[in-house]
This record gives C-alpha cells, sequence and structure tokens, in this order.
C-alpha cells in the first residue's frame, strides 16, 4: 500500500497503461509495484505522482473507488513533470504519495438528487463519483451529469459518456463552445444547461469541478436555482506542494487547500471564494 | 387550430410567464403553430426577420458559415426558448441560420404585427421588450463566458 496520508515517502508504482484522452491529455494506470494489495481512496482525493530525477506534482484521482488494485489518474501535460509522465512507457516506475484530501460527500448526499458540474479537465476528479453514485443508485434521487469543453477534441471519455448517456436514469447533458453542424448535442457555455437540470433544487447536492471561473458561474446559476451554499461542494487547486498542509504553498483564505480540501462545502469558503488574489 | 388553443400554448411557454390576459389576447392575433422536420432551415442569414419562435419541444442550432470551415454551430436552443430577435431591431434582417436538428414544434409570432400592435399599446410593448431584453441579457452572458473560454485553466 502507498504510504499513509501524511507521508512525505513515495510508494513505487508501475505503469500498466497510458492512454490518450485529447491532444494534451491522458490517463494513466498503475498497480503498486511492491506487491501492496490495492489503493484505498475516496472520490475527489488526490495523490502526488513522482517521477523520478524530474519532480512531483499534485494530480486528482479519477478512477474507480471500488477498484483499489488499479490506481488511474488523468494528467493534462502542462508543465515539466506532466510531460515527463506522458512519456512513460508501460512497466515503467513512478513514485505515488496518497491519498490526500478531503473527498466528495457521496454518502452525506444519499436520498437526495444529485447534479455533477464538470468543466474541461474538471470531470476527472469528478468520475470516481460518478462511479460511486451510479454503482449504488437506488440510494439516489435524481442524478445529472452537466459537462461542458472548449470543443468535441477536448471531451474526455467518450466512449464512456455514451455509456452513461444510455442509463435511463441518469440525465446526461453535454455542451461544447463551438461545433460543426454534424455535432448532435448542445453548443453553449455550461452554464446555460443548469436550469434544465430536472433536479428538485430544495433536495439537491451539487459537485462542481472545473477551472474555477467557470466555478464561480456555476455556482452563480445553482443559487439562483435555489441550491443552497450549504449543498454545494467545490473542488479547489492551488499549488500544492508537500500535501500535508506543512510548506503553505496551497493556502487559500484560512484554509490549505492540500489538508482542508481540495473538495469545499461552497458555504465555507464563500467569503473569500471570488477574492481576488486568494 | 382555435385562439384558446393557441392562447393556452401562448401561456404555457416560459416566454410569457405571468403576461396578463389581455395582453396574451393581443398576442393570439400574430401567433401560429408551426413545426419543422429535423434538418429543415426556419431561416437563413441576409433574410428578412418576418418572424420569431417561442420554441415549445425540440431542438434548434444557430450558426454561421465560414470559409474553410463550413458550418459552424454557435448556440443550441430547446424547449421553452425563444428563437430570433432580429424582428425587433431594424433593419430587420437575420445574422444567422437557424435549423432544427430534430422535430421541432414552435409558436411562430409575426413580427410586423407584433410590432404595430406594440406601438398603439405601451403596455404591451414594455412587456415584450422585459421579456426579449431578459433573453438577450442572457445570450450576452453566456457569449461573455465563451469568450472567456471558462475552461482553459490547468488543472488536472
Amino acid at each position: 500500500m502507498a504510504g499513509l496520508p501524511g507521508s512525505l515517502v513515495p510508494s513505487p508504482f508501475r505503469v500498466q497503461r497510458v492512454r490518450r484522452e485529447t491532444y494534451d491529455t491522458f490517463t494513466i494506470e498503475l498497480e503498486p509495484a511492491n506487491g501492496a494489495d490495492g489503493f484505498p481512496f475516496a472520490a475527489g482525493q488526490f495523490n502526488m505522482l513522482y517521477v523520478f530525477g524530474v519532480g512531483e506534482v499534485p494530480i486528482s484521482i479519477s478512477g474507480d473507488p471500488t477498484k483499489r488494485q488499479t490506481l488511474v489518474h488523468t494528467v493534462r501535460a502542462v508543465g515539466t513533470v506532466t510531460q515527463a509522465l506522458r512519456r512513460l512507457k508501460r512497466g515503467d516506475v513512478v513514485g505515488v504519495r496518497g491519498p490526500f484530501g478531503t473527498h466528495w460527500p457521496v454518502e452525506e448526499a444519499v436520498g437526495s438528487d444529485v447534479v455533477v458540474v464538470a468543466g474541461g479537465i474538471g470531470l476527472a476528479p469528478l468520475r470516481p463519483a460518478l462511479y460511486y453514485l451510479l454503482s449504488n443508485r437506488e440510494k439516489y434521487g435524481r442524478i445529472a451529469l452537466v459537462y461542458g469543453a472548449r470543443t468535441l477534441q477536448d471531451l474526455l471519455y467518450k466512449s464512456e459518456l455514451e455509456k452513461w448517456r444510455s442509463h435511463l436514469d441518469l440525465e446526461v447533458e453535454v455542451s461544447v463552445d463551438t461545433a460543426a453542424a454534424s455535432w448532435r448535442g448542445n453548443v453553449g457555455v455550461v452554464t446555460t444547461l443548469i436550469p434544465r437540470v430536472q433536479v428538485d433544487p430544495f433536495h439537491t447536492v451539487a459537485l462542481v469541478c472545473g477551472p474555477e471561473v467557470m466555478m464561480r458561474f456555476t455556482v452563480r446559476e445553482l443559487e439562483s436555482r435555489g441550491i443552497e451554499p450549504e449543498d454545494i461542494f467545490i473542488s479547489m487547486e492551488r499549488n500544492m506542494k508537500c500535501a500535508i498542509g506543512f510548506c503553505g504553498h496551497c493556502q487559500f483564505g484560512s484554509t490549505f487547500i492540500c489538508k482542508d480540501g481540495p473538495v469545499f462545502c461552497y458555504a465555507e469558503i464563500q467569503p473569500f471564494f471570488a477574492k481576488r488574489e486568494i | 387550430m382555435t385562439m384558446e388553443t393557441l392562447e393556452r400554448m401562448l401561456t404555457e411557454h416560459p416566454f410569457f410567464k405571468g403576461l396578463n390576459k389581455r395582453c396574451l389576447q393581443l398576442l393570439v392575433g400574430c401567433a401560429s403553430n408551426v413545426r419543422f422536420n429535423a434538418g429543415e432551415v426556419i431561416f437563413r442569414e441576409g433574410e428578412e426577420a418576418g418572424l420569431f419562435f417561442l420554441i415549445r419541444h425540440g431542438k434548434v442550432v444557430v450558426e454561421t458559415f465560414a470559409p474553410n470551415r463550413g458550418p459552424i454551430v454557435i448556440q443550441t436552443l430547446r424547449d421553452g426558448d425563444l428563437l430570433g430577435w432580429s424582428w425587433l431591431i431594424e433593419p430587420f434582417r437575420w445574422r444567422f441560420e437557424a435549423r432544427a436538428v430534430e422535430l421541432t414544434r414552435a409558436i411562430a409570432l409575426d413580427g410586423t404585427c407584433l410590432r404595430g400592435k406594440c406601438e398603439e399599446d405601451h403596455e404591451l410593448g414594455y412587456e415584450l421588450m422585459k421579456r426579449v431584453a431578459h433573453v438577450i441579457e442572457d445570450r450576452l452572458q453566456a457569449t461573455r463566458l465563451q469568450l472567456l473560454d471558462v475552461y482553459d485553466s490547468v488543472r488536472s
């Protein structure tokens, strides 16, 4: 098993598969290299992935929490470490510290409707929550996934989205900012889909993840639908380094994203959520 | 279709939610029930904008054409949405093309007829302008977000 939460020592994991999602995003599957028996985590948590000799980055876990033998991360290759991760091949070894941080309140949401709003690569940290919700479908009311991306080429998990669409008990709304005429889905920014979602706003829990500006406008729409700040949960991101609230790089107002987040109840961070320079 | 049925359709459409009966009765004379099959063009860019549409059921795309890119969808409209405001603003020409992507049922309103009634009855005119302004504001905000490119952020 990987280092316990709080550990600064990475555990070795072997690359099983690297799958391209979009032109700059890929999904990497890892298995313990030391014979450890699985990797328990909760939906919404993240790991620190260490490419030896290059560096370490915080990456949300995007796999199924019930499949503990395989650790899945979806990564956008934008920096030195993430680009090095993309170059890894089956059999290569990386270091993993984690899991860290808070998780989506999927158990607390039992009995409620759930609306999942994702923007861009923000679908990756939400996918474990979707797996959980769908594998415990009978415990929830209506479930809706609202997902927006810039173009069709930027959509993650296309085949899975198609599969989810075929679920009669899951409402899936996908929107892109612009598309060719052959696209049969929605065109428009993701927030325009929120008024259409079939949920009871007084008994709904909202899980939101995406770039901060998208989350800000999404929260406004959710509130205008009548969903209370206490029922809105968002996943924040800052420059996380130690992942245990020690170095202070990811301070966000009076909290540290790495240990008090990344998943926050919106009501708790509302006072400083939209403030600049925080 | 009877005037009563059309009036009920107008009452049920979100665009006219809360509009008083007198104004609704004035509108009915300018309204008709229409349907478009999947793939049917509803209006084309540059044509005279004589009508606008309140979508009851279905899906419509607003699109334009760019050389080397072909048709580009700008927006998708669905149940409860308003399609078109060029009927209200000179020179009354459509700026984009609209096409049904699935069977779409809508209420068509005659813009010339409506403009005439609004000139005569300022209460109706003000009610209609408030509603159209709200739609334009929503679309403007959505366009601003699209310009912001809200998904373009580093996050893994």
